[in-house]
């Protein structure tokens, strides 16, 4: 992580000792987490070009303490872009990003963890033959004692894991086995905990249900939600609206590097989202393409039928 | 790693024990890296003890004591090295080029014997920051990169050592001035008279015995421990949450180079003499014993008890095969076989380990 040059953000700069340049509370909770509602993020007509090559232009969109916004789009559309602007680890070109109502460039992911904003991507960051806890504090370990003597504070470690598991709904067996001993999405979980115990008052979430089953997918949407009820802003990248619809707030979509429109969740029906999503046009021809390869009576071509029918 | 119940009693509920029957202490021991390698131990010396007279007896222990001790102050500090992902062959000659240094120094030039153990001290340092540096920052494999330090070690503790007194090796340092006091340190051993057989234990056991408690406090109980856990089993994830990967993996190569030297100085004030070829053809005697000790090639798993054991099993063979009145050279092929047999049962404990339980 680079600490150098942070052109507008002085705020990191003092608080450069923890690993994640986070302050870390005893009580593990976030300092202040502002009033459900609140916007903590919001961007205006952000773009990001790479020498001649745009890849997002004219973004916007908010982040509210306690909602979830999601950001939708296909592969190429431009979300690890955006994702990237918001992790602090590539500059925007143009628009305006306000954090906490003051416009902000961040060069080093170590200023926007400054400012609270978490990302968890989709590696995880764990490593996985060492237990649950030992992940849970890697970086940031609590000690006891006096050098030489100081060592890892265990019992306390262990307590601390197992409790903000339990706040997220995480229900663990045992903080000691491995981490990849977990599932897929209990995983995600842990990296979840993870950020928001460290401070997190936003969390990115780069496609957090992608490499997971049904059953995953849903474990997953429950701790977004109860990250979301903590009071904390989510931001949910996804490629499926099935995922996006039942715990979003407020849904952005992309295409193309460009944004197709910034809605809250009373101006989108899932459908309206499934359909825009797909584009009308190409969902219909999709839909009378598996009509023909797989009969007009299979499920599947039945449901697309159906929503481009109901858009 | 602890066996302590870590949540409050409040919490435990019912439903918790039920989940957790199947993990107790028992299988938690058994989950250890260091399992197998006490296991083989205790049946190889059950073995020699039954089928031969002299591996028991006080006198006949000493000898394959002393083997382990030697051999295990180095396992243990390659064994950390594994466990933080990487490896070190420049370990055994670095064993001879320190003591040739300390012995150079003190009878060529007639320095002061702890001024010259210290040299050699800081020239292991040195060594092992350059290996260090070298991996890190040319992003090759350690295995090649200490290769290449070996051999330029080897050639150089021959060549220099010819160039400066005229032989291959350090002799009569016992009439060196302040000879005795380094051997208080590093060269002395206590006898124990047990019903008329004498058991022999050299500094070099204690010195062992030490290494071994520290690396394990230090790998289960201290940051730097976890770190290199981290840094062995994903270097990427470790340096995204904070852990200082470079410092860790330098100082591992540190530690090394010091643990040679370490070695260099019990061998150079037990015996009064030091070889130029010390230590040569011995680093991979330490990587088989910590992979017999159930560190992974692959790095971030492994135990410092565990590279101890089996230094313990190589000093037992070793001697044990002399009193059984094998050919000697039978040693190795049995190490071969161990090797091979300890890798795949480690590949089985990590799949079984990342396996979704």
């Amino acid at each position: 992580m680079s600490t150098q040059n942070e052109p507008v953000d002085n705020a990191a700069d003092g608080d450069l000792g923890g690993a994640k340049g986070l302050s870390r509370t005893p009580s593990g909770h976030a300092p202040e987490l502002p009033a459900v509602g609140e916007t903590l993020i919001e961007v205006r007509d952000i773009g990001k070009s790479y020498g001649s090559v745009i890849a997002l232009r004219d973004v916007t969109t908010s982040v509210r303490a306690g909602e979830v916004t999601c950001v939708l789009g296909d592969n190429g559309a431009g979300k690890s872009t955006f994702i990237k602007i918001l992790a602090g680890a590539h500059e925007h070109s143009t628009g305006e990003f306000v954090v906490d109502g003051v416009s902000r460039h961040m060069s080093s992911p170590r200023a926007a963890l400054a400012l609270g904003i978490a990302t968890v991507y989709q590696d995880l960051a764990v490593v996985p033959l060492m237990p649950v806890w030992r992940n849970f504090f890697l970086g940031s370990e609590l000690t006891k004692g006096v050098p030489p003597l100081r060592r890892l504070d265990v019992g306390a470690m262990k307590a601390t894991t197992k409790a903000e598991l339990e706040a997220m709904g995480i229900d663990l067996r045992d903080v000691d086995q491995p981490i990849g001993t977990l599932s897929g999405g209990e995983r995600q979980c842990v990296a979840i905990a993870r950020a928001v115990y460290f401070g997190a008052r936003v969390l990115i979430l780069d496609e957090p249900t992608a490499a997971l089953g049904v059953r995953q997918s849903g474990v997953v949407l429950k701790y977004i939600a109860r990250a979301r009820d903590r009071g904390l802003g989510v931001v949910f990248i996804t490629h499926n609206p099935h995922h996006a619809y039942p715990v979003g707030d407020r849904f952005m979509l992309l295409r193309r590097g460009r944004s197709m429109g910034d809605f809250p969740k009373g101006e989108m029906t899932l459908d309206e989202l499934v359909a825009m999503m797909a584009g009308g046009a190409e969902l219909e021809a999709l839909s009378h393409e598996l009509a023909r390869s797989m009969g007009e009576d299979s499920d599947v071509a039945k449901q697309m039928a159906a929503e481009v029918r109901h858009p | 790693m602890s066996t302590s119940t870590a949540a409050p009693a409040g919490e435990q509920e019912p439903a918790a024990d039920e989940r957790l029957a199947g993990s107790h202490r028992s299988a938690r021991i058994l989950r250890r890296p260091e399992v197998g390698a006490a296991v083989a131990a205790l049946a190889i010396f059950t073995f020699f003890a039954v089928t031969t007279d002299a591996f028991v007896t006080p006198s006949g222990a000493s000898t394959w004591i002393l083997t382990s001790s030697t051999v295990g102050i180095m396992a243990v500090a390659v064994a950390l090295l594994m466990i933080g992902g990487e490896f070190d062959l420049s370990a055994g000659a670095m064993w001879g080029t320190t003591g040739l240094t300390t012995g150079i120094l003190m009878s060529e030039y007639q320095m002061n014997v702890w001024v010259a153990v210290l040299f050699s001290l800081a020239v292991a340092v040195v060594i092992g920051v350059i290996n260090g540096v070298l991996v890190m920052r040319t992003g090759l494999p350690s295995f090649i990169v200490t290769l290449g330090t070996f051999f330029v070690l080897q050639g150089v503790n021959l060549a220099v050592t010819k160039i400066i007194i005229n032989q291959v090796s350090v002799t009569g340092l016992q009439d060196v001035d302040g000879y005795t006091a380094g051997q208080q340190l590093f060269g002395s051993f206590v006898k124990l008279d047990i019903g008329g057989s004498i058991l022999t234990i050299y500094a070099v056991t204690f010195w062992w015995l030490l290494v071994t408690a520290v690396a394990t406090w230090v790998l289960l109980r201290t940051r730097v421990g976890n770190w290199i856990f981290a840094v062995g089993g994903a270097q990427v994830s470790a340096r995204q949450v904070g852990v200082p990967v470079f410092a860790t993996k330098v100082g591992l190569f540190v530690t090394t180079s010091v643990a040679g030297w370490l070695v260099g100085m019990l061998a150079l004030f037990k015996t009064t003499t030091v070889q130029s070829t010390t230590g040569v053809g011995q680093e991979f005697i330490f990587i088989i014993c910590a992979v017999v000790g159930g560190c992974l090639l692959t790095g971030g798993y492994g135990s410092a008890v565990g590279a101890a054991l089996g230094a313990l099993i190589f000093g037992m063979v070793g001697q044990g095969i002399v009193y059984e009145g094998w050919d000697s050279d039978w040693l190795y092929a049995f190490l071969g076989v161990m090797l091979l047999g300890a890798v795949l049962v480690n590949n089985w404990v990590k799949s079984r380990a990342e396996a979704v339980r």
